[in-house]
């Protein structure tokens, strides 16, 4: 019990299911009071119009063997450079239309700071290096999402 | 030796996975076991600055890595998550 306080719990999701951001926020909220900030990122599929051409889905492809597996190795990274209370990544898979949820990341703190960062990192760690692959479906075509070298230069950041 | 493909990796091989016998002892041995196996392959694995590894389910950045003991191998494009 005396450690308790210390204890960052720790809840990973890869699932086709949409999630409730409300209700995820008052689980944490339930289990623990002391922390002093929950920071947040919702992350959902745009509605895209480029040339013409009008987003129809999404399909999310992954590992499903390693992707929960990487993103608790991210979390624990994260876990070991603030000092955290709670962290809950919830990422989906499947086929998703404009305005879906993609991904939502939490994490609470003591203070502001280290929940802002937390869920920054986890998120810069997502986008590239986690075995999940966007492809965009349109009327006509369809073709996959190409990696931001930008996404990658941001790793270094850290 | 179970090889994996995913994204458009998975689209140009054809298969989402396939059991082989390989002889090679490295990533880029296995790679070029493949090419020299069908067109496909060398379609696929044309451009290496695209391809990611995983050995075993996990991310490694030497293509010289060492495959001996290595019960899976997953091919893929550069990851677009989150």
């Amino acid at each position: 019990m005396a450690k308790e306080e210390n204890f960052c719990n720790l809840s990973v999701s890869v699932q086709e299911l949409d999630f409730d951001i409300q209700y995820e926020i008052d689980n944490i909220k339930r289990r623990k009071k002391n922390f002093g900030g929950l920071a947040s990122f919702l992350g959902q599929v745009r509605d895209s119009r480029e040339n013409d051409k009008t987003l129809l889905f999404l399909e999310l492809e992954h590992y499903p063997d390693m992707t929960e597996k990487e993103i608790i190795s991210i979390c624990n990274d994260a876990r070991s450079k603030w000092e955290l209370h709670d962290i809950r990544v919830i990422h989906r898979v499947g086929k998703l239309i404009p305005g879906d949820n993609i991904v939502l990341v939490l994490a609470t703190s003591s203070h502001r700071e280290e929940a802002f960062k937390a869920v920054e990192f986890i998120m810069d760690f997502l986008k590239s290096r986690v075995p999940i692959w966007k492809k965009e479906h349109y009327e006509r075509d369809s073709s996959w999402v190409k990696s931001e070298k930008s996404d990658e230069e941001l790793l270094s950041r850290w | 030796m179970k090889i994996l493909y995913f994204a458009w990796l998975r689209e140009k091989i054809g298969v989402s996975f396939e059991e082989k016998e390989i002889k090679a002892v490295t990533v880029i041995g296995l790679i070029e076991e493949l090419v020299l196996l069908d067109e496909k392959y060398s379609i696929a694995f044309s451009d290496l600055s695209f391809i990611r590894v995983a050995v075993d389910q996990k991310l490694i950045q030497d293509f010289k890595t060492s495959i001996k003991d290595a019960k899976e191998i997953a091919f893929f494009p550069p990851m677009t998550g989150g």
